[in-house]
């Protein structure tokens, strides 16, 4: 088991290099220079070379990756070309702002979908399962950031409940319903399956009252999907926060991300591509050890 | 029981989205660009979703609009499904040393955070409809990838394909004559659903000025401004919303659909 | 007088039995009754209605199929006119069932221990410990060796034959006086199928056990049971005990089944 968890740490590492190289080439080699939005295009020629050292721009494309990754190795991913901040600090500074959202929307989803999705699959065909099916495909038909909008619109515009910006409630009601409606169809999907099984019959048989049967037989094996997909969904989870973040003027990475991109600044778009890649990598590690915790057909490394 | 007539509702939906947009020269009543009205009129008889924020009809936006939606979502989905098609069925059938240098390919490319990846490009490039097209499909296709290799793996065991082996078909022949076909109702289905991904894309990336420019109109670029009107002119944010959550709603229903009915598993 | 009579009256009388899928007549005014400690093999070919018979007695039909009519007269009580809970207290207690496939009957994620001892606790109110102990001695009862430990042990630790066998041991956990078998030896090897049955007719006299027996096998039909009920279509084509209706059978349907399988044989 536990060999098996630093094999996969280990190879963690070649695949956060390829996503480094792939972005790093993707930015690099794409048309345009930044030095052009920071610098005034009229400021000597000399000056602009010496601003482009600066930045490590003189040299070839394949150089600057090196020096980049050997640096990256350290935590060094370089300054802010727009505030002259290390990028780390820059990140460290936005991530909290950003988990206080992620957090409790990753757990009130899971407090929310789990029982919903387990009573609409019970009660299939009933209007509690009806209506949770249509709020979740409504949910998952519509743009994140339209959500967020329309939230905006009732709460803040009609109703005067929260500020339209500045609040948390509104980007975590909208990260949590973007993130719900597709969780809790799969988790009553997940159910379904279950509840289909012959073990689920023989568990009738054995004359288990159906509470035992739903709670205990089949919500245990519904587990096992589910565990792998909400590790699967902190990614999205973490997608989302570029666009709710940039909509509620919520000052967390994911509108620090959003900047970057359009100021173009790079170290800061490479620290924070980076960083994305290691939480959704990571998160898919969580998701198999916690697969392999509700499934004892899964013991890895033990063959 | 409901399920075909949320299927038929999808059709239908769709159809008349795609008519109306074939046909949207002919049925919308301005120019997309042209301001013809004063600014931010709600809705009436003479402009049915009203006018936006420069005075254009937001109908005749919404009809153009659809053409550039629907076609950047069918794109970017054949994009992602002959990609995802070529690489899943190379890796499936061949194993091995292909197998795995595509499925750690395919690794790489999910550990991207997607929508970031999708905008740092976007903002490289010069922002365009066709970009948008080639760089959602480019970033789309291994869910199809690992699907068809799914298939793949089942299929190449089974003993029609044996066979077809044994009397000496070649390996081009038995992955399209007879893998392929065999394949075909998941591809369709993740199509489905994997077109009704690429438009809520493009909806993301219009909306914060990274997709379709205008003045071309999108579904999600109509939406783009429309924060700053929340006050004066709802209708400017709910109108395009709602438009792309009725066509991604269809999608998904049809695609359910095919599934249930194709018995396909996720 | 009386006791005799009530020793002599069938353990279990079915009347008119039908069972309905939409659009389909799965079971059509099946009747039979089997006696105390009796065996009765239910046979037919796949889809005859057969194993919808053994959930009808169990009253697990699952929805959208439903019992239209009869009556299942068990003990004295007609199940049919019990509620939810009453016969969740008849199920696993007086009767019990097991399944075609022991590969998927089992719950992957409880250990074959929990999943006997769950039943003990819930029909016989006894304690986790004590529960636990009827369990490793079920299992002993069906020679699972080192059962104390491999109670402790996941289904798929077990081979086919050994699942069937905890099947069986969980079936018998709570001394039920009926056992429906549905195919219980189809998914098994041939040598495997041998043993359980051996397994079964040895439990029988142990626990002093009813066995309806339902199987597509004559075979198996010969060497294990006393009477036979012949379905074909949902309905019964032929009832009576083994030997006469192996010898002479009278309805054509049977002689199809009997001659198909003296071909398989003589090859």
């Amino acid at each position: 088991m536990r060999k098996y968890f630093i094999k996969r740490l280990l190879q963690l590492i070649p695949l956060l290099i390829g996503i480094s190289l792939i972005s790093f080439f993707v930015m690099h080699l794409a048309p345009g220079d930044p030095t052009a939005l920071f610098i005034d295009p009229n400021v000597r020629p000399e000056e602009l070379a010496r601003v482009r050292a600066n930045w490590g721009l003189d040299q070839p494309v394949y150089i600057q990756y090196f020096l980049w990754l050997k640096n990256a190795c350290l935590l060094d991913f370089g300054q802010s070309y727009t505030t002259g901040q290390p990028v780390i600090y820059e990140i460290a500074q936005r991530l909290p702002v950003t988990l206080l959202l992620m957090v409790p929307a990753f757990l009130i989803t899971l407090l929310i979908t789990i029982p919903v999705g387990v009573i609409s699959a019970v009660r299939k065909g009933s209007w509690f399962d009806n209506t949770v099916t249509f709020l979740s495909f409504t949910g998952m038909a519509m743009p994140t950031f339209w959500l967020g909008l329309m939230l905006m619109l009732l709460f803040s515009v009609k109703l005067h409940w929260f500020p339209a910006v500045g609040n948390l409630i509104l980007p975590l009601l909208t990260m949590t319903l973007g993130n719900l409606a597709g969780l809790t169809r799969y988790q009553r999907s997940a159910m379904l399956e279950v509840l289909g099984q012959d073990f689920i019959r023989a568990a009738r048989a054995k004359g288990l009252p159906e509470r035992v049967v739903i709670f205990k037989h089949a919500l245990r094996n519904a587990l096992i999907p589910i565990v792998t997909i909400l590790g699967l969904s902190l990614p999205d989870l973490f997608g989302g926060a570029f666009i709710i973040e940039t909509i509620f003027a919520w000052p967390g990475m994911g509108r620090l991300g959003v900047q970057s991109i359009f100021q173009r600044d790079y170290p800061v778009i490479m620290g924070i591509v980076m960083f994305s890649a290691l939480l959704i990598v990571i998160a898919n590690l969580l998701a198999d050890l916690g697969y392999s915790l509700v499934d004892p057909r899964i013991r890895y490394g033990k063959e | 029981m409901g399920k075909n007539k949320l299927v038929i509702f999808g059709l239908t939906v769709l159809a008349i989205f795609v008519l109306l947009a074939a046909a949207a020269p002919l049925l919308a009543p301005y120019g997309p660009d042209e301001i013809v009205a004063s600014q931010t009129l709600p809705p009436s008889f003479s402009h049915f979703f009203g006018t936006d924020d420069l005075g254009r009809d937001l109908f005749s936006r919404a009809l153009f609009g659809a053409r550039v939606s629907l076609s950047v979502g069918l794109v970017a989905v054949l994009i992602s499904i002959v990609i995802g098609t070529l690489f899943g069925s190379l890796a499936g059938y061949y194993g091995g040393f292909f197998d795995s240098v595509i499925m750690r390919f395919v690794d790489v490319m999910l550990a991207f955070p997607s929508i970031f990846l999708i905008l740092a490009i976007q903002a490289m490039l010069t922002p365009n409809i066709y970009n948008v097209m080639v760089v959602i499909g480019l970033t789309s296709w291994m869910g199809v990838a690992r699907l068809v290799r799914g298939e793949f793996l089942r299929i190449r065991e089974l003993q029609y394909v044996e066979a077809a082996r044994a009397i000496g078909c070649s390996d081009r022949r038995i992955i399209f004559r007879h893998i392929l076909p065999n394949a075909q109702a998941p591809i369709i289905v993740a199509g489905t659903l994997g077109m009704a991904g690429a438009i809520l894309t493009e909806s993301a990336l219009s909306f914060l000025g990274l997709g379709v420019q205008p003045p071309m109109a999108s579904w999600g670029n109509m939406l783009m401004d429309s924060q700053a009107y929340m006050f004066d002119a709802p209708w400017l944010a709910i109108i395009p919303g709602l438009l792309i959550l009725v066509t991604v709603l269809s999608l998904y229903f049809v695609g359910e659909g095919i599934r249930e009915k194709l018995d396909v598993r996720q | 007088m009386l006791d005799n009579n009530l020793k002599n009256s069938p353990q279990l009388i079915v009347g008119n039995l039908s069972v309905v899928y939409p659009g389909v007549k799965a079971v059509a005014n099946v009747s039979f009754s089997l006696a105390k400690g009796a065996t009765l093999g239910i046979a037919g070919e796949s889809g005859s209605g057969k194993s919808t018979i053994a959930l009808a007695l169990m009253k697990l039909i699952a929805p959208p199929g439903r019992i239209t009519s009869g009556e299942i007269i068990f003990d004295g009580k007609n199940l049919l006119k019990l509620s939810d809970a009453e016969m969740v207290r008849v199920r696993g207690a007086k009767i019990s069932m097991i399944f075609q496939d022991p590969f998927t009957s089992l719950n992957p994620v409880f250990t074959v221990g929990e999943q006997i001892a769950e039943a003990v606790r819930l029909h016989q109110g006894l304690g986790r410990a004590a529960a636990w102990a009827a369990a490793v001695k079920r299992l002993e009862a069906v020679h699972i060796k080192e059962a104390e430990r491999r109670a402790h042990d996941y289904p798929h630790q077990f081979s086919g034959g050994m699942r069937q066998r905890v099947m069986i041991a969980m079936a018998l956990a709570c001394r039920p006086q009926l056992l429906i078998a549905d195919e219980p030896t189809t998914a098994l090897d041939t040598t495997i199928q041998l043993e359980i049955i051996q397994l079964l007719k040895e439990v029988q006299a142990e626990f002093n056990l009813s066995v309806i027996f339902i199987t597509h096998n004559f075979g198996i039909v010969k060497a294990f049971c006393r009477d036979v009920l012949v379905i074909n279509k949902g309905s019964v084509v032929e009832t009576g005990p083994v030997a006469a209706v192996l010898s002479r059978p009278q309805s054509s349907y049977t002689r199809k089944l009997l001659d198909a399988l003296r071909i398989i044989n003589r090859e």
